[in-house]
């Protein structure tokens, strides 16, 4: 059966229409601006970039207030505009070794050359809601930030402290081409490399249900914070024409290192484990919660047993990880189905029809007898 | 504290290296750079080599800070490439979708390869230079005032 299909356009301009005016909301209330929301909704930019997969505030500040404040939104329209940018290549890995930190934390070592710097941190604040910031302040209302000596050195990453001892596992550096899922559809065993990619632009949400499914008792690997540090680092890439790396930018990052506890296997004695978490902007949930998933699903590399639990199933993980397929799969089920409907209806109609046809004629067999 | 000798040292480097003062313009603000050009008072004529086109960069990283590669996602860049009337070749990649700024980190980049290069260094990349460790210096000491001081408490237990 064919359904009429045309005929939506008015609605759809009208809609549209409509939807730029709510977007808006009341004209009386200042426009937001893309700096405002850049400089004072920082961490929804830096979610946004962070799974939108593209390092850019502005443009992701005019992603959330397209989308009106809906992240998953705005991350859809981060990812369609990347998809029409030229790639000019790939970054040399950064060194975060040269970070300039502004956080820099460790629930392992209490003395880490270093020291424990808590940067500008929700924690340790008591979560009550502060009506100063309901009135509208001005800037003397903001307490003074106090200031110290800078360290001006790099901040040595934590973890390389336990390599000297041989007591934890060594990260094999390569410079092996990793794969690409923007380029290569994902096939599984997808491979860590793949696996990390998938998690740092994963859906904040799914990654930290799964990881807290480790937490609870679903493939538990005990782990530790070795290190959490938030900064920026340089990016730097070789450039072709030139034949020499220079520094293309500065993007801030937020670098989870866990240490996970590892009973051996039948080839590796008792040591600890690692995990790992990078992500774009100051994203620590995130991060943190990469790095366990990223830990749960190396059983097999480490020779650990399959557990069968949902943090350990890499195809389960990396197929559910990205929100924008997830949505866009979700979603559509809410557009026009209408010749899919018509024959089930169709169908369901000449079922009940037979049945009832059954029915009549055992009912005539029966009073027949 | 040697930040002050840091200052000098990479402030000559910057008038030898060009890795450096492109470095440095890649990650300048653009509102400060385009400012200290228009205070310069050279704009030579060019012709397009490659005309300012924005795109991507996969940024990568490494497994464990240490290990083997993978893509973390990508950065906006844009880049030109240009010619002055004296065939000197400028390059400019710069962060973000700002097609001036790029075609300003070009012209410097040529200028910096001709006489022109003493006043640009002391004029637009010397600034742009100190604006930077400024604000790192700036960020490094807030966080150093979040530096934890532990201290043990005695407890009296005998």
């Amino acid at each position: 059966m064919y359904v009429a299909v045309k005929g939506g356009e008015r609605a759809i301009d009208n809609a549209h229409a409509w939807l730029a005016e709510e977007r808006r909301g009341d004209t009386s209330i200042a426009e937001l601006s893309l700096a405002q929301i850049r400089e004072q909704l920082g961490l929804a930019v830096n979610r946004v970039m962070a799974e939108g997969s593209l390092y850019d505030p502005d443009l992701a500040a005019l992603a959330i207030k397209q989308a009106r404040g809906d992240l998953i939104e705005a991350i859809f329209l981060i990812r369609a505009y990347r998809t029409t940018l030229p790639r000019f290549g790939a970054s040399d890995p950064v060194d975060t070794g040269r970070m300039s930190c502004d956080r820099r934390i460790s629930a392992t070592f209490k003395d880490a050359p270093g020291g424990q710097v808590l940067g500008p941190t929700f924690d340790y604040t008591h979560r009550l809601l502060d009506f100063k910031l309901a009135a509208e302040s001005d800037r003397e209302d903001l307490p003074e930030t106090q200031t110290a000596e800078p360290r001006s050195e790099d901040t040595p990453h934590i973890l390389s402290f336990l390599d000297g001892e041989n007591i934890i596992e060594q990260e094999p550096r390569t410079d092996a081409e990793p794969g690409d899922l923007t380029r290569e559809p994902m096939s599984f065993p997808a491979g860590r490399a793949v696996r990390l990619q998938s998690l740092t632009r994963g859906d904040e949400g799914f990654i930290l249900g799964m990881a807290y499914s480790t937490q609870r008792g679903y493939a538990r690997n005990h782990a530790f914070v070795g290190e959490l540090r938030i900064g920026s680092v340089p990016v730097e890439m070789e450039i072709p024409e030139l034949g020499f790396a220079i520094e293309i930018g500065e993007i801030e990052l937020t670098e989870c290192e866990t240490v996970n506890q590892f009973k051996g296997s039948k080839t590796v004695p008792p040591q600890f484990t690692r995990g790992y978490g990078l992500v774009f902007g100051q994203s620590e949930r995130k991060s943190i919660a990469m790095a366990l998933v990223d830990r749960a699903l190396r059983w097999e590399e480490l020779g650990e047993d399959n557990l069968g639990a949902p943090a350990q199933d890499e195809e389960f993980v990396l197929s559910h990880a990205d929100n924008i397929q997830a949505t866009g799969f979700l979603e559509h089920i809410k557009l026009p189905h209408y010749v899919d409907f018509q024959s089930e209806l169709e169908l369901v109609r000449k079922l009940r029809r037979e049945a009832a046809e059954l029915a009549e004629q055992m009912a005539a067999r029966e009073a027949a007898q | 504290m040697t930040n002050e000798n840091d200052m000098t040292a990479s402030g000559a480097e910057l008038r030898q290296s060009r890795k450096s003062w492109m470095s440095l313009l890649a990650t300048a603000d653009e509102a400060r750079l385009r400012d200290l050009w228009a205070g310069f008072d050279r704009n030579p004529d060019h012709s397009w080599l490659r005309a300012p086109e924005a795109g991507g960069v996969m940024v990568r990283g490494r497994m464990g800070a240490a290990g083997a590669p993978f893509n973390l996602g990508e950065m906006t860049v844009t880049r030109c490439a240009l010619t002055l009337a004296d065939g000197t070749v400028g390059h400019g990649y710069v962060q973000g979708r700002s097609k001036a700024k790029a075609e300003i980190a070009a012209k410097i980049d040529a200028m910096m390869q001709t006489d022109a290069a003493d006043d640009l260094h002391r004029t637009i990349l010397v600034p742009l230079l100190k604006a930077k460790e400024d604000h790192r210096m700036q960020r490094a000491a807030k966080a150093a005032a979040t530096k934890v001081d532990f201290f043990t408490m005695v407890r009296g237990e005998d």
